[in-house]
């Protein structure tokens, strides 16, 4: 069996095969901010409560704080409703959802979560099933504690060696989805395998990073095979991992010792690039955060490279940490102090401008360069401005250069 | 008013292409909290075959190519269709989230390559959902036919309509 078959065959209660519908149960159901009022309104036309309130979450990321009285009223809804039927609630500030839910201990390994969020994929990171749909879906999950499921055949990554100083899991990410392509894993599950080196080179933030992406291959689930801190830091079942009779529909092995920096231009994500093809040119706007990459360890990798310097005149830079967990950890260990030093700013913990909503969008011939996860046109802000999408690193040098850099600057 | 037509055994084929996508088939100009719940269909494929709306009669197929439905995850799109009388359609592939309304709103996505090199706008088609027959240019094919599953939750229109009638989803003790 796949990592995926292994985890829904757990939930549906026998073994399932790829391709077949099932009805499986759900550990945990994820709604937000901007989704909430439709999961209300369908719940309200079934006449349905919440089945199991302790395992949903509602969490206040993608436009929050409020942008404007009609999100306002929205917010107001969904809290009253939160309260109502005793839900998990996050407030505005707590974070990402992705992110509050790993930390929160909701995403773990051998879980089946799904949320009202396409990178709900990032709960792979952790050796979860994690999985996006729409508000139907989780309207029904959320009165029911199951979800109808086809289940998906899988595609293996095997990422060997470790990545040479200066690139990051990031550009392993953007290799993969370059190779892989946008519509490569369409309906399937992208199982990540870590070896030689890998394993200990990728912490828990970076599998996040990897399963985060996987989606923007079309992927249903990315699942990174638990290993290396993931069994440190959580207790792993035993059926959860890959059996030698495993059967994939594609192959991929990408060898990180060799793996350069790169970068995904405008306006596709697979639309994958070596940092010398864009070199040089000038940038408006550094953004670091998100689910993607708005962890301590990004933050930590943008403060490195800006210690003690400044931010390039013409180029502005907001960082916004994934979590207020993070927010912490980064002002304790100082990290928050050389940022603004250098001359960023800092935004509430959430999504910021990653959809283009609020929060520092774009404006138009401006270039962006941003540690998110999608670059299609208008999805910053204005339809002319360009998003290039790259590592924390490779980010800040961006800002501190004021331009693209290239490889020798990132990974010398 | 009563008509005295006997029920349809043929309908038209509507052919679209590849990777037609969910502002194609309901543009968000005209979403249903901007034009009216009652009214949104009329819109459905507005840009791309501005006579669907007025020409699709209740049992037509919608034939498509690949990646069908990408895009935004608005669930309004299909709702569109299946306002319109849309209980079918035949595509090489389906963007995942498209699908998964489409199937909760009781729209039976059937896949087949050799249907869709074949078919023509505006042929005349036959077809039955359940068994996954269908007859087209002289020709039979036999559609992998829907899970049980869904055939459960037709039987009470979609997905939503049978958990709203038994709580629960089909298949379930
Ligand atoms: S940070 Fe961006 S990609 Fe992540 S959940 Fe928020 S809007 Fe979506």
């Amino acid at each position: 069996m796949t990592l995926a078959q292994a985890i829904l065959s757990r939930k549906v209660g026998r073994p399932v095969r790829p391709g077949e519908l099932v009805v499986a149960r759900v550990d945990h159901a994820m709604t937000i901010d901007s989704i909430v009022p439709t999961v209300i309104d369908r719940l309200e036309e079934l006449g349905a409560a919440p089945r199991y309130p302790e395992r949903v979450s509602l969490v206040y990321d993608h436009v929050a704080p409020a942008a404007n009285v009609n999100v306002a009223e929205a917010q107001r809804r969904g809290r009253e409703w939160a309260r109502r039927t005793g839900v998990n609630f996050y407030e505005v500030g707590r974070g990402v959802c992705h992110q509050v839910l790993i930390e929160e201990g909701v995403a773990r390994p051998g879980a089946l979560i799904v949320g009202s969020d396409s990178h709900s994929t990032s709960y792979g990171g952790v050796g979860a099933f994690g999985s996006g749909m729409g508000a139907t879906d989780i309207a029904l999950a959320i009165a029911s504690g199951k979800t109808w499921l086809r289940v998906p055949e899988s595609v293996k990554v095997t990422f060997r060696g470790r990545p040479r100083p200066g690139v990051s899991a990031k550009d392993a990410a953007l290799e993969m989805v370059g190779r892989l392509g946008s519509g490569g894993a369409t309906y399937m599950a992208v199982e990540i395998h870590l070896e030689d080196g890998a394993e200990k080179a990728f912490g828990r933030s970076e599998r996040v990073t990897l399963a985060n992406l996987a989606m923007e291959a079309g992927a249903k689930a990315g699942i990174v095979a638990p290993s290396g801190e993931i069994r440190d830091l959580y207790e792993v079942p035993d059926w959860l991992r890959a059996g030698e009779d495993a059967v994939y529909a594609r192959e991929l092995e990408i060898d990180l010792s060799a793996l350069a920096p790169r970068l995904a231009a405008p306006f596709y994500v697979d639309n994958v690039h070596a940092l010398g093809d864009y070199a040089g040119a000038e940038v408006d706007f550094v953004f670091v955060g998100t689910c993607t990459n708005g962890r301590i360890e990004d933050l930590r990798a943008a403060a490195e490279v800006l210690r003690g310097q400044k931010v390039a005149p013409g180029t502005r830079m907001l960082v916004v940490p994934a979590s207020s967990r993070v927010l912490q950890q980064a002002l304790a260990e100082g990290v928050l102090e050389t940022l603004i030093e250098a001359g960023a700013t800092i935004g509430t913990p959430g999504c910021g401008p990653c959809m283009g909503r609020h929060m520092g969008v774009a404006a138009s011939g401006e270039r962006v360069v941003s540690t998110a996860n999608r670059n299609f046109r208008g999805r910053m802000g204005s339809p002319e401005a360009e998003v290039f999408l790259a590592s924390p690193r490779t980010a800040a040098l961006t800002a501190l250069l004021g331009r693209i850099p290239d490889e020798e600057e990132v990974a010398p | 008013m009563t008509t005295h037509q006997a029920p349809r055994t043929t309908h038209r084929l509507w052919l679209f292409g590849d990777d037609v996508n969910t502002d194609d088939i309901l543009p968000g100009k005209y979403a249903p909290f901007m034009v009216g719940q009652d009214v949104f269909q009329n819109y459905a494929f507005a840009h791309l075959r501005p006579e669907f709306a007025r020409e699709y009669r209740p049992g037509d197929l919608i034939v498509a190519g690949r990646n069908l439905g990408l895009g935004s995850s608005r669930e309004y799109a299909p709702e569109a269709l299946k306002k319109l009388g849309v209980r079918a359609i035949v595509a090489r592939s389906y963007a995942r989230i498209f699908y998964r309304n489409l199937v909760n709103l009781g729209i039976v996505p059937f896949i087949s390559e050799e249907v869709v090199n074949e078919a023509k706008d505006g042929d005349e088609v036959r077809y039955d959902i359940r068994s996954g027959a269908l007859q087209l240019r002289g020709r039979s094919y036999r559609l992998e036919p829907p899970p049980a599953f869904l055939l459960a939750a037709l039987e009470e229109g979609s997905v939503l309509d049978y958990f709203k009638k038994h709580g629960d989803f089909p298949g379930v003790e």
